[in-house]
């Protein structure tokens, strides 16, 4: 290979390039201005009510949003999957819309439809409409490949062999085979949620990273301790995401091409 | 040109499995093959004289030339793929001529020789089809053609045809020989499919845990195996684990078997081992002062198109035969100079 | 493996036993499927056939007039700088992020550097937005961590040139999630570079370079062109990075829509209806075309 010694000088930079923001971060968010260093912005994150607030505000919206995505994608995909494969492109193109629809525009558009009860615009639960879109992309692809591998329609034939029904097999064949997929889904949909700026900026609603923007005027301190506990949050549950994985794969792995020689 | 392996050894890390203490050659135009359990060694052996591996020790001949120290880029060899291993962005005939591109042959040139390499094989019609087009069969072919057409030093198989349909991998092995026979190199093929083995290869090794335990002719391999391994592993067989009771007679699970027991004297632990098609059927009663007629309880008979196979319950274990005949069994002979007794597996 | 044979032989047999369906199948299928397309439509298309309604319709009905303002030299610095931006970071992040997934998965075996770079590149990709651009804040930015310690060496970076709130330092900036992102997208065709095509170029005599050159590169190519499409396109519409750095300050398109839903510009909000309607058809053109590509990598497994 071209000089083992260039590689690794080449991951070594990128290591830093990625490494140093986070440190230099967290320094920040020790530092007592003048006087030092010492953990009084984390602590004053744990009094100041304003700073709390947003935090629980954006956890609710997440399981608002998790809750959506298995009310309303998971049947939709199991159901095209057993049902009506050929509806498959219509829920593959559901998914890539929210590529294609760019945050701001998405925005731009909602705030010219919604002149709906007052009771849903005014709080902040609105929002969980547009973050059932932004999280949809990522939940689709944990549900769908997981589905795609279970060869649903063998399992769907000897269900019905043995006498169980549609709800049956949904509740007891389906579903159990897809939870490493569900975690994978909710997880994802947390952390887009946790980290979901636009929407909420231009709709005025105080969630977490609205409130790290906000925050980060007056006191860049506690701004950058925000910042760290957003990372550690998201680091924890993609960590979940991938403990979750590795195990379910050691149960579920009954191999997709039969017998191995 | 010859190949040939000297004191080979390779030991894969951490697994314990590779190849020791190889020592084999590969005459000019000779085709071996090489045959085996799943981790034998085998393909081992062929990735270590591809070049592909580096051997811990020994010697890797191609031609009087040591190439241990050799890239593979620079042995000219030709190998052909389990998986066909076809690139997927080239047609046909540009896969084909891949390897003298790759030597700066010009286009004009090489597209020529790599359609008439094409041809050879009898892909002759497709040389412009992509491979995600062709079927296992014809992929394999222009594997070949790919695999000979820059005039290698000797060509390697990876079990070119464990992927292919049954019926498919007939036509296709006579074909691989078709193809050598005709260009006259060297080939070494890697298979666990000892019918494929026996009915195309010059000589035959048969590898067992890094080692060769017998190489030979087929029929050698067939008639005279050195022990019990190689007689189950080609072919079907029966082996009967016994006691030498005395000169002519061996004790066995089945009974008495009638031999020529040579060297051996009393006591000595052997494995009785008859082939199916040596025994006869016999239509009456055995004959007790006839040497090797024993009666049985028939377990099966079963009809295989060519040949009958008949299993039979004697003493505590079982006599299979094959025969022609559509006669009834009710006793069988065991000529007992066709009896071999191979020593006892470790 | 018979995987080409048995996933045809799969289908076949799929395609035999595929019954018609109940009139109860009929009735799950609906109640389970409806509830998801009815939020789409609500959420996501109304919105979109609203905002091209409203990009053309004026004070007194039908009008181009909104579309026309388009062409003012505001948007078309804000169209460039986007244009820019997101082709400067999408190249850097094909190139650092083509490489990392290389080295992490280009041997073919699974090493515990693959797993460790997927799992980097999983919470790094997610890392955008406000937390990113405050990280980056601390550490480059004009009283950043990393300024200090340098102007303390003697080294003041602003003075010679460089800002942090500049196209340059959001390029700087877009590189930390888009490389792991590039890392996500080519991964699965860098891992199906399988390694007997490139053990069979070897034995037909192909160099290293030749192997790069006539083997890996063609066969990626689809893939690669594929993924710079989609970190363009990442680029190209986010607003959260840009808008924590620079406050709405650099000329971004997604900016300048943000500028006018918020009311910080004196323009229509038709104006922002029609930037929202040239960015998505922009941005569908672009999904479009990756796909196109994607789909010839497919035809060749």
């Amino acid at each position: 290979m071209i000089g083992k010694s260039l590689w690794i000088v080449f991951l070594a930079a990128l290591f830093i390039y990625f490494v140093l923001p986070l440190i230099m971060t967290v320094i920040f968010s020790l530092s007592r201005g003048q006087a030092g260093f010492g953990p009084d912005a984390y602590v004053a994150l744990l009094s100041r009510r304003d700073l709390l607030a947003p935090l629980w505000m954006s956890a609710q919206l997440a399981l608002a949003t998790v809750a959506c995505i298995l009310l309303f994608m998971v049947p939709a995909v199991i159901a095209v999957h057993l049902f009506a494969p050929r509806l498959r492109m219509l829920l593959e193109l559901a998914a890539i819309l929210p590529f294609v629809i760019p945050g701001i525009a998405l925005v731009a558009g909602l705030s010219v439809l919604i002149t709906g009860p007052g009771w849903l615009i005014g709080s902040p639960f609105f929002l969980t409409l547009p973050y059932f879109f932004l999280a949809l992309p990522y939940a689709y692809r944990a549900i769908d490949i997981a589905i795609s591998n279970l060869d649903l329609t063998q399992l769907r034939l000897a269900a019905a062999s043995l006498g169980a029904g549609v709800g049956r097999t949904i509740l007891w064949v389906v579903m159990p085979n897809l939870w490493p997929a569900l975690v994978n889904a909710a997880l994802m949909t947390f952390t887009v949620v946790l980290g979901e700026f636009t929407v909420a900026n231009i709709l005025l609603f105080q969630t977490f990273p609205v409130s790290i923007n906000l925050v980060a005027k007056s006191e860049p301190a506690e701004a950058a301790a925000l910042t760290i506990v957003s990372f550690l949050l998201t680091w924890v549950a993609l960590l979940i995401v991938l403990l979750v994985g590795r195990n379910s794969r050691k149960t579920f792995d009954t191999g997709r091409s039969g017998a191995s020689s | 040109m010859t190949m040939a392996f000297e004191s080979i050894n390779y030991t894969y890390p951490g697994s314990g499995t590779g190849v020791h203490d190889l020592s084999m050659a590969i005459g000019p135009g000779e085709l071996v093959a090489l045959i085996g359990a799943s981790g034998s060694g085998k393909t081992t052996a062929l990735k270590l004289l591809a070049g592909f591996t580096q051997p811990q020790s020994g010697l890797i001949r191609i031609g009087d030339k040591d190439v241990t120290g050799v890239t593979a880029e620079e042995r000219r060899l030709g190998v052909v793929f389990q998986n066909y291993a076809l690139f997927p962005h080239l047609c046909a005939w540009e896969n084909v001529a891949f390897p003298l591109r790759v030597r700066g042959v010009p286009h004009a040139i090489r597209r020529a020789q790599a359609i008439q390499m094409l041809e050879r094989v009898g892909m002759g019609a497709r040389i412009g089809s992509m491979p995600h087009m062709l079927s296992g069969g014809q992929q394999q072919r222009v594997a070949l053609a790919r695999a000979l057409v820059f005039d290698p030093k000797g060509l390697l198989l990876d079990e070119p045809l464990s992927a292919l349909d049954a019926s498919l991998r007939v036509e296709m092995r006579d074909e691989i020989l078709r193809v050598q026979r005709q260009s006259g190199i060297a080939t070494l093929l890697v298979t666990h499919d000892q019918e494929e083995a026996l009915s195309i290869a010059d000589r035959v090794a048969v590898m067992r845990e890094g080692r060769i335990v017998q190489i030979g002719t087929p029929r050698v391999l067939y008639d005279t195996p050195v022990d019990a391994y190689v007689a189950g592993f080609v072919g079907q067989s029966n082996l009967w684990p016994g006691t030498v009771e005395r000169e002519g007679l061996v004790g066995t699970p089945v009974g008495p078997i009638a031999c020529v027991t040579g060297t051996r004297i009393r006591g000595d632990a052997v494995i009785v081992f008859v082939r199916p098609e040596w025994i006869e059927p016999l239509a009456r009663p055995p004959r007790a002062e006839v040497a090797g007629e024993i009666a049985g309880e028939t377990l099966s008979d079963r009809f295989l198109g060519p040949i009958r196979r008949i299993d039979l319950a004697v003493g505590t274990g079982m006599v299979r035969l094959e025969t022609h005949l559509r006669t009834p069994v009710s006793a069988v002979r065991i000529p007992p100079e066709r009896v071999r007794l191979l020593p006892p597996l470790e | 493996m018979n995987s080409a044979h048995s996933n045809k032989h799969n289908r076949e047999v799929a395609a035999k036993t595929r019954r018609p369906l109940l009139p109860m199948h009929v009735l799950w299928a609906v109640a389970m499927i409806a509830p998801f397309l009815l939020l789409t439509v609500v959420g996501m298309i109304a919105p979109v056939i609203l905002l091209v309604a409203q990009s053309v319709s004026g004070p007194h009905g039908f009008t181009f007039d909104y579309i026309q303002s388009l062409a003012n030299p505001t948007y078309r610095l804000a169209a460039w700088n986007s244009i820019v931006l997101s082709f400067a970071s999408a190249s850097v992040s094909l190139a650092t992020g083509g490489v990392v997934a290389f080295i992490a998965f280009g041997s073919g075996t699974q090493s515990r550097l693959g797993a460790l770079v997927t799992s980097f590149s999983a919470v790094a990709a997610n890392f955008a937005g406000v937390p990113l651009a405050f990280a980056f804040i601390s550490t480059l930015g004009m009283f950043g961590l990393l300024t200090r310690v340098l102007r303390a060496g003697g080294i003041d970076i602003y003075a010679m040139g460089f800002s942090l709130y500049s196209i340059s330092g959001l390029t700087l900036v877009y590189t930390y999630f888009l490389t792991p992102l590039m890392v996500i997208l080519i991964t699965p065709a860098i891992r199906a570079v399988s390694q007997d095509w490139l053990a069979a170029a070897k034995s037909l005599g192909a160099n290293p370079g030749q192997r790069l050159r006539l083997v890996v590169l063609p066969i990626l190519a689809p893939s690669l062109i594929s993924a710079f499409i989609l970190l363009f396109g990442s680029a190209f519409s986010g607003y959260a990075t840009a808008y924590a750095l620079t406050s709405g300050n650099i000329v971004l398109l997604t900016t300048e829509i943000g500028n006018v839903l918020t009311g910080d510009v004196a323009s229509a909000p038709q104006t922002g209806a029609a930037l929202s309607v040239g960015m998505i058809v922009v941005m569908a053109v672009l999904v479009w075309i990756s796909r196109w590509f994607g789909q010839r990598t497919r035809r060749w497994k």
